[in-house]
């Protein structure tokens, strides 16, 4: 009886450590695919570069444009956009070979850092909104 | 337990209050140090002279060359725009992936630092002018919301623009292997009224850029002084 209990106590501890590690390695992903392809542009702390380069930081367009996003990252955007009330027009470039879960950490990162805490996305729905991507 | 707690509470705080005096003198110091001149960055050559049958040795300092390019107003810049004043200056394209846009984050720092100082200007050279034309320019100067009698963006010859580069010790030519199509360098050239260059500063770097903004007053009273 005891030994079934520690049994399953260790059990449950290494299925809780695989588990937890497996979220913060998630998160270290999306934040170096974030520092290699994106701070360039918007920078360590999400900011942008003013009227040029739209933030990231507490930045309306992630919500507002949420399911837009998967496509924005891997074929790019141009043309007029509006960011927290300013207005950007400048070529963001895509990067196509991003697979799935690489497109999917760095939403998550970008959701939830630099003062954002907003919804994360699931695979799947990265995977379906991927899919109906507009023309390019 | 909590004895010892205490105690080593006491030596941190003796510790503590070391590091911050030794920190005090470091800090005098330096701007001590500050305060004597900016160096005179380049080569240099002695020239021999005659005085009243005497033999002088001069030292001639590295200087930037005569130069004439456009602005984002389609204004002429030339030496003589920078006539009298220090300005600072380095080398972007408007469409830069890599280190351009941190470059001029940090240049904006300046910008704002001194943009009530007429003695103080600057300078972006365009290093791909082909597409950065005066309409171009004058767009991304306006996002930036920057004024250009303070801050010039300027195109030119291509040629000249690589020229002038190497003469402000920074590297900038066209690389079909490298991101953008270019490689550059991204240095912020620090330049005083006699067009020597005082200072070379990283601009992707904020502590290189607070350097060079704790370097400006140095240089400003260096010139000040003389007049
Ligand atoms: C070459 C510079 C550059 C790089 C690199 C870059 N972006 Fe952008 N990004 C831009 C520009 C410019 C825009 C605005 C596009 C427009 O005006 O149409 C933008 C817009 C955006 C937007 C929508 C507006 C906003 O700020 O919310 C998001 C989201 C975004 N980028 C995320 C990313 C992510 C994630 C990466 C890394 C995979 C990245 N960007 C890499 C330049 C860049």
């Amino acid at each position: 009886m005891t030994r079934n209990r520690s049994i399953s106590v260790v059990a449950g501890l290494v299925a809780l450590t695989t588990l937890t590690q497996c979220f913060t390695n998630r998160k270290n992903e999306g934040e170096k695919l974030y520092v290699a392809n994106c701070q360039s542009c918007h920078m360590e702390d999400g900011s942008g570069l003013r009227g040029l380069i739209p933030p990231l930081a507490k930045a309306d367009y992630l919500q507002l444009h949420r399911e837009e996003l998967p496509c924005l990252i891997r074929h790019g955007i141009s043309g007029e956009i509006v960011v927290n009330g300013q207005e950007y027009n400048k070529e963001m470039p895509g990067l196509e070979r991003l697979q799935l879960d690489d497109v999917t950490n760095l939403l998550n990162y970008i959701q939830t850092n630099f003062g954002n805490d907003n919804q994360r996305y699931t695979m799947t729905e990265v995977e379906e909104l991927l899919e109906s991507c507009p023309a390019h | 337990m909590i004895n010892r707690n205490k105690l080593s509470l006491r030596r941190l705080l003796f510790a503590a209050s070391l590091t911050l005096t030794a920190g005090m003198f470091y800090s005098c110091s330096e701007s001590a140090a500050e305060e004597a001149k900016l160096p005179i960055l380049g080569n240099r050559e002695p020239v021999e002279r005659v005085v009243e049958g005497q033999t002088v040795v001069d030292t001639l300092y590295h200087q930037i060359p005569d130069f004439a390019f456009v602005n984002q107003d389609s204004q002429q810049v030339t030496q003589e725009t920078f006539a009298g004043k220090l300005y600072v200056t380095d080398f972007f394209f408007t469409t830069c992936p890599t280190i351009c846009p941190k470059m001029k984050s940090q240049m904006l720092r300046v910008y704002e630092q001194y943009k009530d100082n007429p003695n103080v200007l600057l300078l972006s050279h365009s290093i791909d002018p082909t597409h950065d034309t005066v309409a171009v320019l004058k767009d991304y100067a306006a996002r930036l919301n920057v004024t250009s009698d303070k801050w010039h963006f300027v195109t030119g010859e291509k040629d000249s623009i690589y020229d002038i580069a190497t003469k402000y010790m920074v590297t900038a030519m066209e690389d079909e292997q490298e991101a953008g199509g270019f490689v550059h360098s991204g240095a912020f050239v620090l330049v005083d009224e006699n067009r020597h260059v005082r200072g070379v500063y990283d601009g992707t770097k904020p502590e290189e850029v607070d350097r060079l903004i704790n370097d400006i007053p140095v240089l400003l009273k260096e010139q000040n002084d003389q007049k």
